[in-house]
């Protein structure tokens, strides 16, 4: 007679070591009261112009920084960098999303309490990047008009994962007969609190609403310094 | 296609659970929510290669498929969605914000020898 298998339960999340630091990266934006947004989407959406656009807008009056995953190339750290905001290019190689550890290493010797806000730009990818907890205060995902009103619907995990919506290319939006209403009703379905901003970032149409949310969410610094003391 | 990376924690943390313990894993039990963002048929054909070279090269994953549950607040209720891509009480069909489980990714127990 075969003994049968014993059944030994663990109970433990496949990715506790990625959580484990990106915990520790939140407490590090809390204490040096740094807002940090990482912003998800696919290939060619718009992430970098629409980044870019951002940090123009909000410097000088805060002092913002990006981090920037790519597969290969520093070109958009190079585009980003032409705003006059500290950019720093992560490149993943192989890897289809960003970790925790790879933006806690990429953080390692930036002073975070001289920042207001930090973007993290993750590589285009509305997959991968889903289980992967940065640390960040707000995640955003980003679809362009191009791409079709259906995106939330054959991406439900991104979507629902996801604490903002951004419809980017509004000004291409008549011209490849884009419906909002049905986009903004799959992302309704996929994730019904989600809010949407439908915007340009090439006319700027759209930008403030966006702008004005990132700046409420900036921690007040009444004294940088006291936590360090 | 991150599911090789997943598989390769997934294989990491048994490997690190049947050392301790001083076992030897058969089987790896997971529990996989369609929240979590993984190609199911992805992650099993990963795992062979994350496994292969490895102490748990023979070893089986299996996988439970867990629910995405919401919380109704007009029905006052836990209720089973059958679609990611509509989170809607099943019964009264008024979208469900709250969704209480869906995301899992996790190793609930593994099978050893006895």
């Amino acid at each position: 007679m075969t003994a049968q298998p014993r059944l030994l339960e663990i109970r433990q999340n496949v990715l506790k070591r990625n959580d484990l630091v990106a915990r520790e990266l939140r407490e590090q934006f809390r204490r040096a009261g740094v807002y940090a947004v990482s912003l998800v989407s696919s290939p060619g959406s718009g992430k970098t112009m629409f980044l870019e656009r951002t940090l123009a807008e909000l410097r000088p009056s805060l002092r913002v920084a990006a981090l920037v995953g790519d597969l290969a190339t520093e070109n958009d750290a190079r585009r980003l960098a032409r705003s006059g905001a500290p950019v720093r290019q992560i490149v993943t190689g192989t890897v289809c999303h960003l970790e925790a550890d790879m933006v806690m290493k990429a953080l390692a010797d930036w002073d975070l309490a001289n920042l207001d806000l930090l973007f993290i730009e993750n590589v285009g990818n509305l997959v991968c990047p889903t289980s992967y907890d940065l640390g960040e205060n707000a995640r955003v995902v980003l679809m362009s008009v191009t791409e079709g009103e259906d995106k939330p619907l054959k991406y439900p995990g991104i979507f629902h994962a996801a604490d903002l919506a951004v419809i980017t290319k509004m000004d291409l939006a008549d011209a490849v007969g884009f419906d909002l209403e049905a986009a903004a009703a799959n992302i309704a379905a996929v994730n019904p609190p989600l809010a949407v901003l439908p915007l340009s970032a090439k006319t700027g149409q759209g930008m403030s609403p966006w702008l004005e949310r990132l700046r409420t969410r900036v921690p007040e610094k009444t004294c940088p310094n006291q936590e360090r003391a | 296609m991150h599911e090789l990376s997943i598989a390769s924690c997934i294989v990491d943390l048994a490997r690190e659970e049947a050392e301790s313990r001083g076992v030897h894993v058969l089987a790896i039990h997971l529990r996989l929510g369609p929240l979590a963002g993984l190609v199911r048929e992805a992650l099993v054909g990963s795992y062979e290669m994350a496994a292969a070279g490895t102490p748990l090269a023979q070893s089986r994953l299996v996988i439970e498929d867990a629910p995405i549950v919401v919380f109704c607040a007009p029905c006052n209720a836990r209720r089973t969605v059958l679609s990611p891509q509509s989170l809607r009480c099943p019964e009264c069909g008024t979208p469900a914000p709250q969704v209480l489980e869906g995301a899992e990714l996790e190793v609930t127990a593994l099978e050893i020898d006895p």
